[in-house]
C-alpha cells in the first residue's frame, strides 16, 4: 500500500472530482471534499517521513521505466512543498463552508468544490511529477481550475480578473511549453533526471539558452515575479475569500517550486546563473518587487488588494533568496515559502471572517473591529506582524537567515535593502492595526458578533502555526537546509 | 526551588498574572488584587537569586533551540539582576500608584491597560535575564509591541500620532540597525552568547568592528541617543503610570542596559579600548546630554520637560560606558539604578498633579506646594537626585563616573557633566521654588484641591525615600555592579 502512495495523492483528488460533480447537494460535496483534503494531508505527511527516512522516492507510473515512462519523484524539497499545499488546502477547506455559502450562490456550489479539487490535484502533481510535459499538464489543470474559482467571486469584476488570468496564465504555459518542446528537440527526453545528465554537453548551445529563457519567464509569470505580476492584485482581490488565502498560500509557491525545479534540477549541472547573467536578473526584479510592491500595498484602501501587492514582494524575497545561489540563500528562500505560506493564509482567512460579517474588506470596514471581533483581529495582526518580521513568528526567521545569506555573500547593501524593505511592511501592516483598534466604529453601525467556530479555529490554527515555526524554527530548518544542499548538488540523484 | 526552577518562574509569572487579569477583567478588585500580588511575587523570586549572584552564581537556563545552534536562553548575572530587581520592584509601587490614578481620572479599557502592563514587565524581565543577544532582541521588540497599546491609550487623534512615531522610530532602528548587527555579529563570532570580555576579539577588522558598534549604539533606539530620541517625548501622551514605570524605568532602562550590555559582553571593555577607542560615541552621548537639557528647559509640559530630562540621563549612562574605564562603567550601572528611582518619583508627582488639579504645565504649578505638601516634597527629593545633590542618590552614580573620567582623563566628560548639571538644577529648581514660595495664582474655574488619592501618595512617597536612602546604602547595588569590573 505504502508503496502506491504517491500515485494516490494525485489519484485520489482527481478521481473525486466528477464524484462531486454527480453529488451535487453542496453540504455532502464539502464533506467529500473536507474528507479528500485531509485525507491527502495524511498522505503526505506519511510521504515526508519516508523521505525523511529513507531518501528519494521513485515510483513508475503503470510500471514503466524512465525515461519512456513517466516517473514521478519526490525528494525533501518536493515533500515538504507537498505537505504545505495539502496542510494549506485541508485547513482552508475546514474554514470554507460558512464563507463559500455567503459568497457562491447555491447552486454553483457543487461546481466550485469540484474546481477546488482539480486545482488541489494540479498543485500536487506538479509538485511530485519528475516529467517536465507531465508538470505542464499539471500546470494546466490548476490554472483553468483556478481561473474558474476566480471568476465566481461575488464582485461582478471577477470576471475581468479571471479573464485577465486567464491570458497571462496561458502566455506562462505556452511560453513553458515552447521551453519544454526546445528542451525535446535537443535531448528527445522530457524525463527531469535524465535532462540532468544530458544537459550539460548542449548547454552552450543557442536552442538550449532561448529553452531557458523561454522558460524562466514563463514560470516568473505564474509565480507574479515583478514585473510580470498584473494578473495578480485583482485575482486576490476579487476571488471568493477563502480562495485567495489558498492561491496565495499555494499557487505562487509551487510555480516557485517549479522554478526552482528547473534551474537547480534539470538544469542542475550547468551553471546557469553564469551563462545568462541570470542571477543578475532575478535579484534585481526581486529587489525592485519588494520595494514596489510594498510601496504600492501602502497606497491601497482594500485590504485584500493590500496583502495582494504584499504577495508580490513576498515572492521577491523567495526569489532574492534563490538567487544567491549559496546553501543559506537556498534555505532562506525556501523557509520563506513555507513561511509565506502560513502567514499569507492566515490573513486572508482572518479578511474573510471580516468579509463574512462586514460584507467588504475596505481599511473603512474594520474601524472599530478590534473590539467588536477581537479574535479575527488579533490572528491579522499575528500575521501582519509575521510580514514585518517581528520576533517570535515565522517572518523573523525567514529575515534573519535571507539578511545572514546576503551578508556571507558579502553583499551587505542587500542585507541593508532587506531590512529597509521590511519597514515598509509596518506602515501597510498598522493601518490596519490604527483602523481596527484605534479608530470608533461608525456611528449606525449594527452589532457584530465574531465569525462561527468552524472559521475561527482554522484562523487560529494558522496564526498558532506563524508563533510555533517562529519559536521552533529547527525542524523546518534543517528540513530547508538539507533540501539546499542537495538542489545544489544537482537534485533528483 | 533550584534556581533554574526561579528564573522559569519569574519569566511566566507575570505572563500568568496577565492571562489571570483578562480573566478578572469585570471584577476589578480581584483584578487590581492579582496585578499587586503578581507584582510582589515577581520581585519575591527575582531577590532570592540576588544572594547566589552576588557570591559569584551565574544561573542560567536553555529553554530551546530556536534556529540551528542558537538558543533561547537566560543566564542571570550581575548587572541583569540589577536591572531586574529595579523593574519588578518598582512594578509594585507603580501597581499601586496605577490603581489611585486609573480610577481618580476614570480611564477606559483599565484590564487591557493591566494586561499590558503585565507583558511589558514580563520583556523586561527576560531582557533582563536574557543570556545571548537574540534572546535579548526578541523580547526587545516584545517589549515595543505590549507598550505600543499602552501609549496609544487615550485613543484620541493626538495619542495615535504619537504612537506612530514611537512604535516607528523603535521598531525602524531595532530592524534597520540593531537587527542587522546582531546577524553580523553571528556570521563572525560564530555566536551570541554574552561572554565577559567579549566574543569579537581576533574576528574582524577594525573598521568592521567600528561599524559594528555604531550599528549597535544607534539600533538600540531604546536608549534614545540623538537623533533617534523622538519616540521618548512622543510616548508622553500615555496615561502617567506608564510613563512612569515604562518611560523612566522599563523601556529607557532596557535600552541602556542593553547598551552596558554590549559593551560589556559582546564587544569587552578593554578589546574596545585597545582597537577603536570610540570618542565618537562619547561626542555624541555628550552632545545628547547637554542638548536634551537644553530643550528640557525650554519645555512648559511637565511631562515633556521629565521625559527629555530622561534623555539626557540616559545619555550619562552611555557616555559612562563609553569612557571604558573600570570605575566609570560602575557608576554607568548605578546610574541605571539610581535615576530610576528618581525619575519615577518625579512622574509620580507629575500624575499625582494631574490627577488632583489636571494642571499639565509648568507655568500652572506657582503655589501648589501648599495644597499638595507630600507630592511636592517628593518631587523635590526627585529633582535634587537628578542634579546630583547629596544626600541623594544621583550623587552616588554622578561621583563614580566623575571618577572614571577622571583616572582616563576624559576631562570632556567631566567638564559636560558639570554644565549639565547646572543645566538640570535650572530647570528643576525653579519648580521647585515656584511650588513652595510662590502665590497661587486666581484661575477662573478656580476649584479647590487637597493631595491625590492615598495610594497615589504612599507610591511617591515610598519612591522618594527609597532615593534618600540609596545614598546612605548603596552597597545593595555597589556590591553587584563591582562584580562588572
Amino acid at each position: 500500500m505504502s508503496t502506491q502512495l504517491p500515485a494516490l495523492q494525485v489519484v485520489l483528488p482527481l478521481l473525486m472530482a466528477p464524484i462531486a460533480l454527480i453529488i451535487r447537494n453542496p453540504r455532502f460535496v464539502w464533506m467529500l471534499t473536507l474528507i479528500v483534503t485531509w485525507t491527502t494531508l495524511a498522505i503526505s505527511l506519511s510521504l515526508l517521513m519516508q523521505v525523511l527516512d529513507s531518501g528519494t522516492i521513485t515510483y513508475r507510473i503503470g510500471g514503466w521505466a524512465a525515461p519512456w515512462g513517466i516517473e514521478y519523484v519526490l525528494d525533501k524539497v518536493g515533500a515538504f512543498v507537498l505537505v504545505i499545499v495539502s496542510a494549506i488546502g485541508s485547513l482552508v477547506m475546514t474554514y470554507a463552508r460558512r464563507s463559500v455559502e455567503q459568497e457562491i450562490p447555491a447552486e454553483r456550489i457543487y461546481l466550485f468544490y469540484t474546481m477546488f479539487l482539480l486545482c488541489l490535484t494540479g498543485l500536487l502533481g506538479i509538485t511530485i511529477t519528475g516529467d517536465v510535459f507531465n508538470l505542464f499538464v499539471f500546470l494546466e489543470i490548476s490554472s483553468l481550475s483556478s481561473y474558474v474559482m476566480i471568476s465566481l467571486g461575488r464582485d461582478r469584476r471577477a470576471l475581468t480578473a479571471a479573464y485577465r488570468y486567464l491570458i497571462m496564465g496561458t502566455i506562462g504555459a505556452t511560453f513553458y511549453i515552447i521551453g519544454v518542446g526546445l528542451m525535446y528537440m535537443m535531448t528527445g527526453t522530457l524525463n527531469m533526471a535524465d535532462l540532468a545528465t544530458l544537459m550539460p554537453a548542449i548547454a552552450d548551445t543557442r536552442v538550449i539558452q532561448a529553452a531557458l529563457a523561454f522558460l524562466t519567464v514563463g514560470i516568473c509569470l505564474k509565480l507574479a515575479l515583478f514585473p510580470l505580476h498584473l494578473w495578480l492584485p485583482n485575482a486576490y482581490t476579487y476571488a471568493p475569500s477563502m480562495v485567495t488565502a489558498f492561491l496565495a498560500a499555494t499557487a505562487t509557491k509551487v510555480a516557485v517550486y517549479i522554478l526552482i525545479r528547473i534551474i537547480f534540477t534539470v538544469f542542475g549541472g550547468v551553471n546557469v546563473f553564469e551563462i545568462l547573467g541570470l542571477q543578475n536578473i532575478l535579484m534585481t526584479l526581486a529587489i525592485f518587487a519588494m520595494f514596489a510592491a510594498s510601496t504600492i500595498a501602502i497606497y491601497q484602501d482594500n485590504a485584500k488588494r493590500m496583502f495582494a501587492y504584499s504577495s508580490i514582494a513576498q515572492v521577491g524575497y523567495i526569489i532574492l533568496g534563490l538567487s544567491f545561489a549559496s546553501e543559506t540563500g537556498m534555505a532562506a528562500g525556501i523557509i520563506h515559502l513555507f513561511n509565506h505560506a502560513i502567514m499569507k493564509c492566515t490573513i486572508f482567512l482572518g479578511l474573510g471572517c471580516v468579509a463574512l460579517r462586514m460584507g467588504g474588506v475596505s481599511i473603512r470596514d474594520m474601524y472599530g473591529l478590534g473590539t467588536r471581533m477581537p479574535w479575527t483581529m488579533a490572528a491579522i495582526v499575528v500575521g501582519g506582524l509575521s510580514l514585518i518580521g517581528i520576533p517570535m513568528t515565522v517572518g523573523f526567521v525567514s529575515k534573519w537567515y535571507l539578511v545572514r545569506a546576503a551578508l556571507e555573500a558579502d553583499m551587505w547593501p542587500v542585507a541593508v535593502l532587506i531590512v529597509l524593505s521590511s519597514l515598509l511592511a509596518i506602515i501597510y501592516v498598522w493601518r490596519i492595526v490604527e483602523a481596527a483598534y484605534l479608530k470608533p466604529a461608525p456611528e449606525n453601525a449594527e452589532p457584530v458578533s465574531e465569525v462561527p467556530l468552524s472559521m475561527l479555529l482554522p484562523l487560529w490554527v494558522m496564526a498558532l502555526a506563524s508563533i510555533y515555526f517562529g519559536l521552533d524554527a529547527t525542524n523546518t530548518l534543517t528540513i530547508a537546509l538539507d533540501a539546499a544542499d542537495i538542489l545544489l548538488n544537482g537534485g533528483l540523484q | 526551588m533550584s534556581p533554574e526552577t526561579t528564573i522559569q518562574a519569574a519569566l511566566l509569572t507575570p505572563v500568568i498574572g496577565a492571562v489571570l487579569i483578562s480573566l478578572c477583567g469585570r471584577w476589578t478588585n480581584l483584578r487590581e488584587t492579582v496585578t499587586l500580588v503578581t507584582a510582589v511575587i515577581l520581585f519575591s523570586l527575582v531577590i532570592s537569586l540576588y544572594p547566589l549572584v552576588l557570591e559569584g552564581g551565574r544561573p542560567s537556563l536553555v529553554v530551546g533551540e530556536m534556529l540551528p545552534n542558537l538558543s533561547i536562553a537566560f543566564t542571570v548575572e550581575p548587572l541583569g539582576m540589577l536591572f531586574a530587581c529595579i523593574a519588578s520592584f518598582l512594578w509594585i509601587v507603580n501597581s499601586l500608584y496605577s490603581i489611585g490614578y486609573m480610577r481618580g481620572n476614570n480611564e477606559k479599557n483599565q484590564t487591557r491597560f493591566y494586561v499590558c502592563f503585565a507583558i511589558a514587565l514580563a520583556s523586561s524581565v527576560a531582557i533582563a535575564f536574557a543570556g545571548n543577544m537574540m534572546t535579548l532582541f526578541i523580547f526587545y521588540e516584545a517589549l515595543t509591541i505590549s507598550t505600543y497599546p499602552l501609549v496609544t491609550h487615550a485613543g484620541t487623534e493626538k495619542a495615535k500620532r504619537g504612537g506612530r512615531v514611537y512604535l516607528g522610530i523603535l521598531l525602524s532602528t531595532s530592524i534597520g540597525l540593531l537587527f542587522l548587527a546582531i546577524v553580523w555579529t553571528w556570521m563572525i563570532a560564530g555566536t551570541l552568547d554574552f561572554t565577559p570580555g567579549g566574543i569579537l576579539e581576533g574576528k574582524a577588522s577594525n573598521t568592521i568592528i567600528g561599524i559594528l558598534l555604531a550599528l549597535y549604539m544607534f539600533g538600540i533606539g531604546k536608549a534614545a541617543l540623538m537623533p533617534f530620541h523622538r519616540w521618548l517625548p512622543a510616548a508622553m501622551v500615555a496615561p502617567t503610570p506608564v510613563s512612569a514605570l515604562l518611560h523612566a524605568v522599563a523601556v529607557v532602562k532596557a535600552g541602556v542596559f542593553t547598551v552596558v550590555k554590549v559593551i560589556i559582553y559582546i564587544f569587552g571593555v578593554d578589546f574596545l579600548s585597545v582597537t577603536i577607542d570610540p570618542d565618537w560615541l562619547l561626542y555624541i552621548s555628550g552632545f545628547t546630554i547637554l542638548a536634551a537639557s537644553i530643550i528640557a528647559l525650554r519645555s512648559d509640559n511637565l511631562k515633556r520637560r521629565l521625559a527629555y530630562s530622561t534623555i539626557s540621563q540616559l545619555s550619562y549612562v552611555i557616555m559612562a560606558a563609553a569612557i571604558l574605564a573600570p570605575l566609570s562603567v560602575l557608576g554607568a550601572a548605578l546610574h541605571i539604578a539610581v535615576h530610576a528611582f528618581g525619575k519615577i518619583t518625579l512622574f509620580f508627582a507629575a500624575g499625582s498633579i494631574y490627577t488632583a488639579s489636571h494642571k499639565t504645565e509648568v507655568s500652572q504649578l506657582d503655589g501648589i506646594g501648599r495644597r499638595m505638601p507630600w507630592t511636592m516634597g517628593a518631587f523635590a527629593i526627585g529633582a535634587l537626585s537628578m542634579i546630583g545633590v547629596p544626600p541623594t542618590a544621583g550623587f552616588i552614580s554622578k561621583w563614580y563616573i566623575l571618577h572614571g573620567a577622571f583616572d582616563s582623563g576624559q576631562m570632556l566628560a567631566v567638564g559636560i557633566i558639570i554644565v549639565s548639571s547646572l543645566l538640570n538644577a535650572s530647570y528643576f529648581l525653579p519648580i521647585v521654588h515656584a511650588a513652595f514660595f510662590k502665590k497661587e495664582i486666581e484661575s477662573p474655574n478656580h476649584d479647590d484641591h487637597g493631595e491625590a488619592p492615598f495610594t497615589v501618595v504612599i507610591a511617591l512617597t515610598v519612591t522618594a525615600t527609597i532615593t534618600i536612602l540609596l545614598f546612605f546604602f548603596p552597597g545593595i547595588f555597589i556590591d553587584l555592579a563591582r562584580q562588572l569590573i
